[in-house]
């Protein structure tokens, strides 16, 4: 076991756990923050994704160990930046999105992340920039669409 | 270690259900300090899936679940009875008491019930059920509660109940411009007795049903509040995972767990035997292990570490028969030993195919017509296993102490979950409780509530609360599969091209899926259906539209050859054997209605512009009806670098009467996908015994840049009562893919997952 400072959505955390402990299982376990969703442990289905300094990530992938001083957002930090409800949650809820809903923080964590980079992304960039997140349920056309949302209602 | 167990609000939940009496339909129950609760229950007897619609009797019902409670302040909340798992029953099924209520709807909270015990005979979720099931007894008790608090306002007011009206939650008395909301009627209403008798709205009234709206958990959702099992946490929790054998035909022998339990954070480790010998099992009490080493510790991370060093001894199970109750009665189950594989289950398949099966249905002389036929068209279909991959793994909470069992599941059917309790884990019915969450998906696999027996046998040997976790590997190698399946259809021609007769022979490990009375059954003169079933110890499960959701793909791509085969468009000639089975329908039974099978492919083939389309549209065509809905799609494909890139799905449905049109278009699109994503990818590969796939990164779901650039849907508009959309639409969707295939490479694809058969030379 060891300890380590994590900053979450500004906010400084010391934890004791094992060095090889995904910053998933730190965020749901010990810092519970239970937004950032496990679902396949191998970082191929998104449903984890955090930022890390900004950028997406797939924190099942992330050993505690390898974060040091770069600040990591999850989904509930996401709210606490924008004040209210993120663009991007809104909308998803424009739109209604979710069915289940499990996999819809990580797909929108991946979201907000591309559209930092690329305010108006084409349907192409979106397609590739979402490819890591699965949702089973099958909302992708409207995840496309929401994200489309979004970049127009930022961009007015 | 810090913060293990810091409080917080997760932690806080409510510890207690209403164990009320309702002896009556309806049950009006006044709160403390104020306020009025309406409880009210129904009946779903537990019919298969396409009898249900047409069991809607009020006075059928017996006991259910829900509220309406309404407090002094106005707060109104209905509960949803159905457990969630993506379907949005949280917002349609409360939007049918509302219609009645007429409260605020803006306002209205929702909130999921609890598991009720002994009343709640059918708070189920599945088989596309809970629109019908909800219609007539939410809209009477949204009525009931209404006309109490009119009731109520015209014994304040001294004035006639007819000279009132309501809106939003308000009573009114317009002619002595007097008003009341809801809130402050409640108290006097609940002390009413409950009126004799209750109009419901005609459908040409509805305000609410029918009009699109949003989903009631969207801001929970999309800011990840704790709405799902895995979520949930309890002061002192305890983390568990399971070790199952590697591969189906194998249990445990022995296991050393001296190495696991030298690792941080580790509690205990031992093995539970899930269901006690002799237990007799139900339908959903299928688990693909009996026995497994249990790792408990303090966190996920520790014992996903810890489990690793457990050495286990596993040893071959030996052949098994117990008699299983389902839907047709008690049934021997026979469970073989011995490792199975892929490739043996297709050869098995195969030698079946030749070989008499059991007769399910034969109308006319179909012998005669084959002997005679002047050409016979021929197809074998095959498709694999499928895991349901819900995207929350498998999860359960239990705290069971001598005062009660507590769980927090994700359970489809939790009232199926009770006798098993009581059997497996010795807990009397009433110490029951149950808190069902709102759960990660579910296709089918959530019926299936092993995990809460082991959860409960984990809880009562560690006396401590635990969640018991299924890590994705565990949940993917568990079984409750789709079962594998194969069918033969068979046409026979005379020299005109007339088709003479019709045969489909089929099975599956271990079921088959032919449904001898649904259509093209009743549109053939001379018919034979047949079966045929391969035990096995592969464990299977219900999967969305389970039996349809292959037959389907295989009947509707062998109508689209036929079709072809005697030079009719494949869309009409559909709606004409239709048009035949209506007019003159052969045989006693055929499980379809015509008209509006008819409907959904007229429907389809005027939004896609069908009978428009360029020769070469690489374009095809399919419907279905199963789980009371009718669905057509027509699908546009075009193939890039040896990948189908899907440009349009077109969808025509037909599931009555409309309740939420936007939560219903979601499911829609979400079968498209999910059928396109089955159909091309899906497929569990067995050898010896062992699931090779084991994770996502293994096992292929459709993502964001394979699904459809654009769906369509379409519903027709009838005054049918509301049927579900669950799994109605998701068969079709295989065949219409097939045959757009089909279109766009000149090949015919017999074999899923699609993609491999394409890419094969």
């Amino acid at each position: 076991m060891s300890k380590f400072n994590v900053k979450v959505n500004g906010k400084n955390h010391e934890v004791d756990v094992d060095p090889s402990t995904p910053v998933l299982w730190v965020l749901r376990d010990h810092l519970n923050l239970i937004g950032t969703k496990y679902g396949c442990g191998v970082g191929s289905c998104g449903a984890c994704t955090i930022h890390l300094n900004g950028r997406a990530l797939k924190s099942c992938q992330l050993p505690v160990s390898a974060v040091g001083a770069q600040p990591i957002t999850t989904i509930e930090g996401i709210v606490a930046e924008a004040g209210e409800m993120h663009p991007v949650q809104k909308a998803w809820l424009e739109l209604d999105v979710a069915q289940c809903g499990y996999c819809q923080t990580g797909q929108i964590m991946a979201a907000v992340a591309l559209l930092k980079t690329k305010p108006n992304p084409t349907e192409e960039e979106i397609e590739s920039a979402m490819t890591g997140n699965i949702c089973r349920c099958g909302t992708y056309v409207r995840i496309k669409a929401a994200i489309q949302h979004a970049a127009k209602s930022s961009t007015k | 270690m810090q913060q293990n167990h810091q409080p917080n609000k997760i932690v806080k939940m409510e510890k207690s259900i209403n164990h009320q009496s309702r002896r009556s339909f309806l049950k009006v129950t006044s709160l403390t300090g104020g306020g009025m609760m309406i409880g009210f229950s129904w009946l779903a007897n537990l019919v298969p899936n396409e009898a249900f619609a047409t069991a809607a009797n009020a006075n059928d019902w017996v006991e259910l679940t829900g509220f309406i409670k309404i407090t002094p302040d106005n707060q109104v909340k209905i509960f949803n009875p159905n457990p969630e798992f993506g379907t949005n029953v949280m917002t349609s099924l409360p939007m049918m008491v509302n219609e009645e209520l007429q409260a605020d709807w803006s306002k209205v909270i929702v909130e999921m019930g609890d598991y009720d015990t002994p009343r709640f005979k059918s708070q189920f979720t599945g088989g596309s059920r809970g629109m019908a099931q909800g219609w007539k007894p939410l809209r009477t008790a949204g009525a009931t509660a209404r006309m109490m608090l009119m009731q109520a306002a015209a014994n304040e007011w001294n004035v006639p109940v007819t000279d009132l009206t309501v809106e939003n939650g308000v009573v009114y008395h317009k002619a002595s411009n007097r008003s009341a909301n809801f809130g402050a009627l409640a108290t006097a209403a609940a002390k009413l007795p409950k009126p004799e008798k209750v109009v419901l709205k005609k459908n040409s009234a509805f305000s609410l049903i029918g009009t699109p709206q949003k989903n009631k958990v969207g801001k929970e959702i999309v800011s990840g509040q704790s709405l799902f099992t895995l979520d949930y946490k309890y002061e002192g929790m305890l983390i568990a995972m399971a070790i199952h054998p590697p591969a189906f035909g194998m249990t445990l022998r022995s296991f050393d767990a001296s190495e696991a339990l030298k690792m941080p954070g580790i509690k205990s480790v031992f093995d539970i035997q899930v269901y006690k010998d002799g237990y007799k099992r139900a339908g959903f009490d299928t688990r693909a292990f009996n026995k497994l080493v249990v790792v408990v510790g303090n966190s996920t991370w520790e014992v996903m570490n810890a489990r690793k060093k457990v050495n286990v001894q596993w040893v071959p199970t030996e052949t098994t028969k117990e008699i299983v109750s389902g839907w047709g009665g008690p049934k021997e189950e026979v469970v073989p030993g011995g490792l199975e594989s892929t490739d043996e289950h297709m050869k098995q398949m195969y030698a079946m195919q030749q070989k008499p099966a059991r007769l399910l249905r034969k109308d006319g002389d179909p012998e005669t017509a084959f002997a005679k036929a002047a050409k016979v068209i021929e197809r074998t279909y095959a498709a694999p296993f499928l895991s349901h991959n819900p995207m929350e793994p498998i999860s359960c909470f239990a705290h069971i102490t001598d005062e009660k069992a507590y769980f927090v599941a994700p359970i489809q059917i939790p009232e199926m979950m009770k006798q098993n309790i009581v059997s497996n884990l010795d807990i009397p019915a009433d110490k029951i409780e149950m808190k069902l969450t709102r759960m990660g998906g579910g296709f089918g696999r959530r019926a299936y509530g092993h995990y809460i027996i082991e959860a409960g046998l984990i809880s009562q040997k560690m006396k401590a609360p635990i969640k018991l976790i299924y890590t994705r590997e565990d949940d993917m190698t568990n079984g409750i599969y789709r079962p594998t399946y194969m069918v033969t259809y068979k046409a026979a021609l005379d020299v005109n091209n007339n088709v003479t007769a019709i045969s489909i022979k089929g099975g599956g490990i271990p079921e088959g899926s032919v449904h001898e009375n649904r259509f093209p059954a009743g549109a053939f003169e001379n018919y034979i259906a047949e079966g045929w079933e391969i035990p096995s110890n592969i464990t299977i499960g219900a999967f969305r539209a389970p039996g349809s959701n292959f037959i389907a793909s295989a009947e509707q791509s062998f109508l689209d050859e036929l079709a072809e085969a005697i030079g009719k468009d494949p869309l009409d000639y559909r709606i004409e054997l239709l048009k035949k089975a209506k007019a003159n329908p052969v045989g006693k039974r055929n499980d379809y209605d015509a008209d509006r099978y008819i409907a959904v492919l007229e429907l389809v083939k005027e939004k896609s512009n069908w009978a428009a389309r360029p020769k070469n549209a690489r374009r095809g065509v399919a419907a279905y009806f199963c789980h009371s809905s009718y669905a057509a799609h027509v699908v546009d494909v075009t193939m890039k670098d040896g990948q189908p890139v899907i440009d349009r799905v077109v969808s025509a449905i037909d599931c009555g009467v409309i309740v939420n049109p936007e939560g219903a278009k979601n499911m829609v699109e979400g079968a498209v996908v999910d059928g396109i994503g089955n159909a091309l990818y899906g497929g569990m590969r067995i050898e010896k015994g062992v699931p090779i796939q084991k994770n996502l990164n293994q096992y292929r779901i459709i993502r964001h840049k394979e699904a459809p650039k654009k769906i369509e849907v379409h519903f027709v508009q009838n005054n049918f009562d509301p049927t579900g959309l669950g799994e109605p639409p998701f068969p079709p969707v295989f065949g219409a893919l097939a045959n757009a295939l089909y279109k766009a490479t000149g090949k015919r694809l017999y074999s899923q997952p699609y993609l491999n058969e394409l890419n094969k030379s």
